[in-house]
């Protein structure tokens, strides 16, 4: 397989993430849009792609793209919306890569934008519910999207003995994080007890395992190997993207204690930039998992190869995913605290580690920068869809 | 006092938004309604969409003819014996092949559960209820609520027996799971 010209990030933008019932949708995407082109140093002129990332159907605008774009000035670019559930955003930046890694683009600006505040919380848990195979599973049975994790918690519990207090770890620990990221939903520290106390919403899932309904957007300005040392001269270069799916219908799956798509698409991913999946977390400074819920991180830490089947758990009662342990995980507080506006999620992820390798963000939470290489896990629906991205401060392979 | 069931609840918040729109258009004008939090306005949308599907079920018709005699159906692949569930009609592993229709089997065995507390809109007139997905006896997996009044009673492994019972308020077939004790 040909891997095309090199690309890299040259620009990162980040709004804040929260209820944002004080901006319209495209108000909203033009506070990242015009950080990142203010921290690239380039002109609308200079972009001839734009690709908009958002899942929509909570919103009021089915065309975001053309509504975000016009309000933007950037009415005339080639353009379109990608849509891969809450992957949407990772999906976003591969279909801009692939369209640079090819020649077709020089520069793309890649936008990850939700607004899911305009519709009231059980329609939009509606929306998500009605995310998977919406006649066999959702018409019948109405399963909610922390009920299709729940599903995986509960076989988790039972099948590898951990807690509910475990879970709740991890939302201590993203919280703890988000705390220190102005940009993110929760600023508040939490406790084991107070996520224990908290209500169920889908039995063994409580109200704090859970992500919450997010209005937020992200964008990254993508520029070809060619013009990249151009615009800046601390590009972070896509090195590898690895991407895969699985059955919509969560009874057509075999087992449900990991998800077999973001196995796959981990080890694509780790395949493509020659890294040994057995010993990945030394060749990685920190990673942005899709953590909507905490069962979700922890079996993203297996699904990674950060830990072996059953022992992920282990990770997160030794606290090996804060600074200082096996590998940082979340730093940002993740889908958990910093919010997951679910079409910019997957930008935010690669805003963050960019920032993170440059050495940028606020003290506490700024991982040590060894390897210069982060990894954004970022799944769709319920393991539907997964993409992991590499992004690395040297340039990669040819 | 019977607490609000959860359509309840939905219903009353944007009743009150409503209610609150349409006085803000007597005296300014305009379908506003302030956020009590952060004061900042909004526009409470004067277009309502009321949004129903139309599905296609031919094909599977059989599959729905089968409920009103009591039994499930799968379809299985000629060619390659592969018993597909939800059905379908077109066998990708060995294309142009024919299925045909066979029962599932009663038994089961339960893999994994949930309960939904807090429910979708077009589900919020139900108590909670619990989803789960067995292994059936022709290994193939099903997904289904499971009816069980105590769910801290179920395990993994516990048998349980597929069944056609009738959806109610809607009055409509649909299969469910029933634990052999529970």
């Amino acid at each position: 397989m040909r891997m095309g010209r090199r690309v890299a990030i040259v620009g990162t933008g980040h709004s804040r993430f929260g209820v944002r019932l004080d901006v319209s949708i495209a108000e909203l995407a033009y506070e990242s849009i015009k950080e990142a082109f203010d921290e690239a140093g380039i002109g609308l002129d200079d972009v001839d792609l734009v690709v908009v990332g958002n899942a929509g159907g909570w919103s009021s605008e089915p065309l975001p793209a053309i509504v975000v774009n016009e309000y933007s000035g950037l009415s005339g670019k080639a353009t379109l919306r990608v849509e891969a559930a809450c992957s949407t955003g990772s999906a976003a930046i591969k279909v801009a890569r692939d369209a640079i890694a090819s020649g077709d683009a020089e520069v793309a600006l890649v936008v990850g934008v939700e607004k899911m505040n305009e519709s009231p919380t059980p329609t939009v848990v509606e929306f998500i519910g009605r995310a998977g195979n919406y006649f066999w599973e959702f018409e019948n049975f109405g399963l909610t999207f922390p009920g299709y994790y729940a599903l995986y918690a509960t076989a988790y519990m039972f099948n590898y003995g951990a807690t509910e207090e475990d879970f709740c770890q991890v939302a201590v620990k993203n919280h703890y994080y988000a705390s220190m990221n102005p940009k993110a939903q929760f600023q508040r520290r939490i406790t084991v007890e107070d996520c224990m106390k908290s209500r169920y919403v889908a039995w063994p899932i409580k109200l704090y395992d859970s992500s919450p309904i997010t209005d937020g957007s992200a964008a990254v300005i993508l520029a070809s190997e060619d013009v990249a040392g151009k615009i800046t001269d601390s590009p972070v270069w896509i090195e590898a993207i690895g991407a895969s799916s699985d059955t919509s219908n969560l009874s057509r799956r075999q087992h449900f204690l990991g998800l077999d798509a973001a196995r796959r698409a981990a080890l694509q991913a780790y395949k493509k930039a020659g890294l040994d999946p057995e010993g990945v977390v030394k060749q990685l400074d920190l990673a942005e998992v899709h953590d909507c819920f905490t069962i979700a991180e922890v079996m993203a830490y297996e699904d990674l190869g950060f830990a072996r089947r059953g022992e992920g758990v282990k990770l997160v009662r030794e606290g090996q995913t804060y600074i200082g342990g096996l590998i940082p995980v979340n730093l940002s507080g993740g889908l958990k605290a910093k919010g997951h506006p679910i079409g910019a999620t997957g930008v935010s992820m690669a805003v963050e580690i960019a920032r993170q390798l440059w050495g940028r963000v606020e003290r506490g939470r700024q991982a040590p920068v060894k390897v210069g290489r982060g990894l954004a896990h970022n799944v769709g629906g319920t393991g539907h869809y997964a993409y992991v991205t590499l992004y690395s401060l040297s340039k990669p392979r040819g | 006092m019977r607490a609000l069931s959860q359509r309840e609840q939905a219903d009353a918040f944007l009743k009150q938004m409503e209610e609150f729109s349409e006085t803000m258009k007597k005296s300014v004008g305009i379908p506003a309604i302030v956020d009590p939090r952060t004061g900042v306005t909004m526009w409470y949308d004067q277009r309502e969409l009321k949004l129903r599907y139309i599905l296609s079920i031919e094909r599977v018709k059989r599959f729905f003819e089968a409920l009103s005699e009591g039994r499930i159906l799968a379809t299985r692949c000629k060619a390659t014996g592969k018993i597909m569930f939800p059905p379908q009609v077109d066998c990708p592993d060995a294309p142009g092949s024919e299925v045909e229709w066979v029962e599932m089997p009663v038994d089961g065995e339960l893999l994994t559960w949930t309960v939904i507390n807090v429910k979708p809109y077009t589900f919020s007139h139900y108590d909670d209820y619990i989803v789960g997905i067995a292994r059936m006896a022709n290994g193939v997996n099903v997904l289904a609520w499971v009816r069980c009044r105590d769910p801290s009673r179920l395990k993994p492994g516990m048998k349980v027996r597929l069944v056609v019972v009738r959806r109610e308020p809607e009055g409509y077939l649909t299969y469910e799971f029933e634990p052999v004790e529970c």
